[in-house]
């Protein structure tokens, strides 16, 4: 019984593992994208001076790109249930004696997975163009706040792919909702120690879940420009995913083929 | 043994009844068809049977098991080939069957073996590692009907197995169906809107329509229930023949369709010339008049009082919609 719900779970991965290294476009678009950023803002506005910044602006930007590259990879594989819905596949996965939680599990970790792939590239680049890493175990930290992240942004993905029919909302929720939400998370900007910025923006960013990654991974890789101490970013952004990928999986089960 | 049992099985959603108290069943071993025009309530019942839906009132038992407390045992003994095509474009044949048989437990030497197996059944050997997203409409069809039958299903359902699929495409499916039957033993639910289907691939069928089951027989007791012949006859006054003729005794069977009539009778060849002198005696001139064997379209207008084809149009107008959808 278990053999087989591991199996599927194993099968799901693998067939996420299969369609990822398939579509080139998706890789080149997706690594791309976030190196732009870290290149193009990170160049440009070396020597900058941030109002509530210390040090180096690329010390600062990568980890809020990492941050990125992960939050929209694994969104994207969420949503990705969407075209199993529209391409019927979804039906022929819903009908397996399989249980909803396996095929839950199996998705997650496959878009997890690719989600810190990508991830770990733009941490390696980072890295590798200097950006300076505060210990060992930051690092390990480091990896922690990405896994959990990942997650996080799957089971965001499955609530959307559950609550929606077709893609026509998908670009206003990312509009409307991930964009505001990634500005003000302080991956690129300096948010609740800049004095300049209004206070009713500083609280309203308190209540931004992104906030604690960004800031947690910050904390953790370059141990400067952080609001918190890691470990309490941790707790709370431990809190957030398992809220998150139980709702997710509250919807998936409930929704039907 | 009933591999298939259904006791006033019931689906609404909201005010609307699509299927209406269903009650039937299907025999190991044989093909039973679902016989009804579009949203007739067929996918609605077959969703139900394959535990997607659940039903809103009455019970069901597939393969000895209830349909809503033994989910996980049903699932295991059916097979299913959806009406749209449920395949991961981006795989490979071989890799969507590969993924299949994972996902029912199929240990490695079982599934290499029965991966050849199925592609061997429906021919599909050299195209298994052709991305499907490359396939025809047709291979597309036999790789899930071969896939449907990967792990040994007591039971495989076919929702519209040919729809959308040319002549020629669809002999070739129903020979791969009665070939699986034959040779698996595997029984077989099919709905359909064909009437050639239905009489070609089933042993029995069942009537649906507005999501009530009329009638369900062997193909053969259907047909003879209309009459052994069907003399068709369109003529200048249909009202005032049938008033006449109707007290016939011979007469089995009477349907205005159109501006037709069908009489169902016995050795109908001898009755024409019979209607012929009423009609003369009776001042009325027949327009044109035709003898046949009756087919499951005369089954169908006799139980409903009205003939599938009228969906047609339809059909293709909702399937055009469909494409510009899914094209987008």
């Amino acid at each position: 019984m278990l053999g087989a719900e591991l199996q599927a779970i194993y099968v799901m991965w693998l067939r996420e593992m299969k369609r990822f290294s398939r579509s080139k476009s998706r890789i080149v678009a997706i690594i791309v994208q976030p190196l732009f950023f870290l290149f193009i803002l990170g160049t440009g506005l070396s020597g900058a001076v941030l109002p509530g910044m210390t040090g180096e602006y690329i010390d600062f930007l990568a980890p809020g790109i990492v941050a990125m590259a992960i939050l929209f990879s694994s969104m994207f594989t969420g949503i990705s249930v969407l075209w199993d819905k529209q391409f019927g596949f979804l039906q022929e996965v819903l009908v397996a004696p399989i249980s909803r939680l396996s095929i839950i599990i199996g998705r997650t970790l496959g878009g997890a997975t690719t989600a810190l792939i990508q991830g770990f590239i733009i941490l390696i680049i980072a890295i590798f163009i200097g950006v300076k890493i505060s210990s060992i175990a930051g690092l390990i930290l480091t990896i922690i706040f990405m896994v959990l992240l990942a997650f996080t942004a799957v089971g965001f993905g499955l609530i959307l792919a559950s609550k929606m029919r077709d893609f026509q909302g998908f670009q206003i929720i990312i509009n409307l909702i991930i964009l505001p939400l990634f500005f003000l998370s302080s991956a690129i900007f300096p948010i609740q120690t800049n004095e300049k910025i209004p206070d009713f923006i500083i609280n309203a960013s308190f209540a931004n879940p992104l906030f604690y990654m960004v800031d947690g991974l910050r904390g953790s890789l370059t141990g400067i420009n952080a609001k918190f101490d890691p470990l309490i970013n941790l707790v709370i952004v431990f809190v957030i995913c398992a809220f998150m990928m139980s709702l997710g999986t509250y919807f998936f089960s409930k929704s039907e083929a | 043994m009933d591999i298939i049992k259904t006791e006033k099985l019931t689906k609404k959603f909201n005010n609307f009844t699509a299927v209406d108290n269903v009650s039937f069943t299907v025999k190991q071993g044989e093909i039973f068809g679902f016989l009804g025009p579009n949203g007739a309530g067929k996918t609605t019942t077959i969703k139900m049977l394959t535990t997607l839906l659940n039903p809103t009132d009455g019970f069901a038992e597939v393969a000895g098991f209830n349909i809503i407390t033994q989910r996980d045992e049903v699932r295991k003994k059916i097979g299913i080939v959806f009406q749209e095509p449920a395949l991961d474009n981006q795989l490979t044949g071989k890799e969507n069957l590969d993924f299949h048989a994972r996902m029912y437990g199929l240990d490695k030497k079982n599934r290499k073996n029965r991966i050849n197996e199925v592609l061997k059944l429906v021919d599909l050997e050299e195209k298994k590692d052709v991305f499907v997203i490359n396939y025809s409409g047709g291979m597309k069809r036999r790789l899930e009907i071969a896939r449907g039958l990967m792990h040994h299903p007591t039971v495989l359902f076919l929702d519209e197995p040919t729809l959308g699929l040319d002549a020629q495409t669809r002999r070739a499916i129903w020979e791969y169906i009665k070939k699986m039957n034959k040779e698996e033993g595997t029984t077989i639910f099919l709905t359909t809107h064909y009437m050639d289907e239905a009489d070609y691939l089933c042993k029995r069928i069942g009537i649906i329509d507005q999501g009530k089951i009329l009638t369900s027989d062997t193909t053969s007791n259907l047909k003879n229930s209309v009459g052994n012949d069907v003399i068709t006859l369109s003529c200048d006054d249909l009202e005032l023949l049938i008033i006449r003729i109707q007290k016939e005794p011979w007469i089995k069977n009477l349907k205005i369709h159109d501006s037709f009539l069908t009489i169902g009778a016995e050795k109908g060849e001898e009755k024409i010339p019979v209607i012929i002198e009423i009609a003369r005696s009776t001042g009325l001139k027949i327009k044109s008049i035709s003898l046949r064997k009756p087919t499951l379209d005369d089954v169908f207008l006799s139980f409903t009082g009205k003939n599938i084809r009228i969906e047609e149009p339809e059909q293709m107008f909702k399937k055009m919609v469909r494409r510009r959808f899914r094209g987008r």
